[in-house]
């Protein structure tokens, strides 16, 4: 495998990436989100939307996060609607990188004239307003879930990362240890699978990051404005359910604050891993550009 | 008629397109000349001359925008496949950014041994004979630089490395862009003498480019001089850097204090002038020349005049007049 192999020859990169504190910190806080997305709906006999008899009633050892004005019970609502961000996130995230990257490398590559209409398709996607799209596609599927909500997401973000990784394509491609291997006489599908794209590796990692968390917010923020998922639970739909029935108002703070508070938490070891990340590897990229 | 060289640049023309407003660059414009088997040839020219897109052209790395580049007579973008794979054993090129003339996640040992396998078809031990060889021709001792990634060495190892990965075909031709101006001084000279090495023991002939002009009077033949892509003056060494006829040949010149002194920190200059190559229609040097008159405006072909050749309308024919 290409990646044992690259491993293998990082292995310094990688004692690197284990010591530094940002990684170690963004990671463990990321650990135990998802341990909580992967186990939590095992750990409760709710379901999310399942009434339970107590309505409004705050934290208590039968519910630990407390219940809302319909009786849902909230400590289920957040472990799976976590479970369902996350997914989206995942989904959408991995849809923006594979399309931005696909289109950048093939845009940076070849150049010409399939750069021209690329990169022309790519500033399509960029000045459409999103949302307005995002309102008429609602408009069309009445029954959108989570599968729905981040293929949309995906097929709408991949732009800026098809531009960024165009240049990195190109700059990598008018190395001069491109052009030596070219006159070593290495055939050019070995030249981009062998000497490019592995140098591409750390930067498309930390691009998936960036869109992972990007994903995420980007769902929360359509749930918020009620284009989120028609059935099912995410952490944007228990909050714009909380926003609407005036949750904090009513000074029902567990309604609100759990799922923003894993919200905040989720992103910000996201940012914090990139930090690190970037801190690792860029130096090197930077010596050696 | 003389025999026919072993490379001829013809017409050369380079166009630059930047941006999306489609500004064009003319990095070189109408350059010719010929590379002799066995020689060294200068190729000097300021930061922006237009000297690096014209050794990525002759290695056949980038496409020229017209005219012609013939390798023992044969047009160079008309080879294919096995052809192309012999044109790279023949001719052969080293980079100036050692630390980008290699790729940071593989061994330096790699595009040596994609060399050999690629345009030799050796492989195994016998590749890693030739390897180490060839590393000790260069100056190196193979087993500090052979299983090691780039950042684990010099500047002047990887250049050598580098050298050393173009030697390895035995190519009949060299295309050396600035090899020494990222090295330490005094690695320089060493390094240098490499080449005058390989010319004088094996009969390879050089491209060596640079900008530095004691370091050509020390190592070259012949010598061209390029102004904004634009070749001025071309001639023996010793006549161009010795009587040089062009204005700006001349003013290169005074600004060395001594050039009798072939080698010595007082007598390197850099030209630090950057650079903006242009599409006008006159004499390029013309804004920066001393002599400037009304013909300058038309732009000056190069012609035969005595033991050299020369671009200025100075010593066309009856508008020849005494500069001195
Ligand atoms: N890929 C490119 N795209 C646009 N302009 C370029 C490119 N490569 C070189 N140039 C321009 O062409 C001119 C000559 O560059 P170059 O050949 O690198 O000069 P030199 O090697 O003599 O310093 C410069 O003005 C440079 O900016
Ligand atoms: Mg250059």
């Amino acid at each position: 495998m290409m990646l044992d192999r690259i491993m293998e020859r990082h292995r310094e990169t990688l004692i690197l990436l284990r010591r530094n504190r940002k990684i170690k910190a963004g990671a463990s806080i990321l650990a135990v989100i998802l341990a909580i997305a992967v186990i939590g709906p095992y750990t409760t006999e709710y379901g999310p939307l399942e009434y339970t008899g107590a309505i409004g009633e705050p934290p208590s050892s039968r519910h630990p996060l407390g219940t809302n004005t319909f009786g849902y019970d909230l400590y289920s609502q957040v472990v799976y609607g976590l479970r369902s961000s996350i997914l989206i996130g995942l989904l959408g995230g991995i849809l923006a990188t594979a399309i931005g990257v696909l289109i950048g490398f093939i845009s940076g590559y070849f150049g010409g004239i399939i750069d021209e209409l690329l990169m022309m398709l790519t500033n399509i996607f960029l000045v459409i307003p999103t949302l307005a799209l995002l309102i008429i596609i609602a408009a069309y599927i009445e029954h959108r879930g989570i599968l729905i909500e981040s293929v949309i997401i995906g097929l709408t973000s991949w732009p800026w990362t098809a531009r960024a990784v165009r240049a990195n394509t190109l700059s990598l491609r008018n190395r001069e240890f491109v052009y030596l291997a070219r006159m070593s006489g290495m055939p050019t599908r070995s030249i981009i699978l062998r000497e490019i794209a592995p140098n591409m590796l750390s930067y498309i990692i930390m691009v998936f990051i960036l869109q992972f968390g990007g994903a995420i917010l980007y769902a929360v923020s359509l749930d918020f404005i009620g284009l989120g998922p028609t059935k099912g639970i995410s952490l944007g739909v228990i909050l714009q359910q909380a926003v609407l029935w005036n949750a904090v108002q009513l000074g029902m703070w567990w309604w609100a604050i759990p799922p923003g508070l894993l919200i905040a938490l989720l992103l910000t070891s996201l940012y914090v891993i990139n930090t690190g990340l970037d801190e690792v590897l860029n130096p090197r990229l930077r010596r050696q550009g | 008629m003389v025999a026919q060289a072993l490379l001829e640049v013809r017409n050369l023309v380079k166009v630059f397109k930047s941006g999306m407003m489609g500004r064009e660059i003319v990095a070189v414009d109408r350059v010719s000349f010929n590379i002799e088997e066995g020689e060294i040839l200068s190729l000097l020219g300021e930061s922006g001359s237009g000297k690096t897109t014209i050794a990525r052209m002759i290695l056949r790395l980038l496409k020229p925008t017209s005219g012609d580049i013939l390798y023992k007579g044969r047009n160079i973008w008309k080879l294919k496949g096995r052809e192309l794979i012999e044109y790279y054993r023949q001719v052969q090129g080293v980079f100036q950014d050692p630390y980008s003339s290699f790729n940071p996640i593989h061994k330096v040992d790699r595009p040596l041994l994609q060399a050999l396998k690629n345009l030799q078809g050796i492989e195994g031990s016998e590749a890693l004979k030739i390897i180490r060889e060839t590393l000790r021709k260069v100056g190196l001792n193979p087993d500090e630089v052979l299983g090691k990634y780039p950042h684990q060495l010099s500047g002047g190892q990887l250049q050598r490395v580098s050298i050393a990965r173009a030697l390895l075909v035995n190519p009949k031709l060299l295309v050396v862009d600035e090899p020494v101006s990222m090295l330490d001084a005094s690695t320089r000279i060493d390094v240098l003498n490499i080449f005058a090495d390989l010319r004088d023991n094996e009969g390879v002939s050089i491209l060596m480019i640079g900008h530095d002009i004691s370091l050509s009077y020390y190592i070259s033949d012949r010598i061209i001089i390029l102004y904004k892509g634009s070749i001025m003056e071309e001639g023996e060494t010793d006549a161009v850097l010795g009587s040089p006829l062009h204005p700006y040949t001349k003013m290169l010149i005074e600004s060395i204090p001594r050039i009798e002194e072939k080698w010595g920190r007082k007598s390197r200059i850099r030209l630090d002038v950057d650079q903006k190559p242009t599409a006008m229609s006159g004499c390029k040097f013309l804004d920066r020349c001393p002599h400037a008159f009304n013909m300058c405006t038309r732009k000056p072909n190069l012609i035969r005049k005595d033991n050299r050749k020369i671009a200025c309308w100075l010593y066309k024919n009856n508008y020849n007049q005494d500069i001195a």
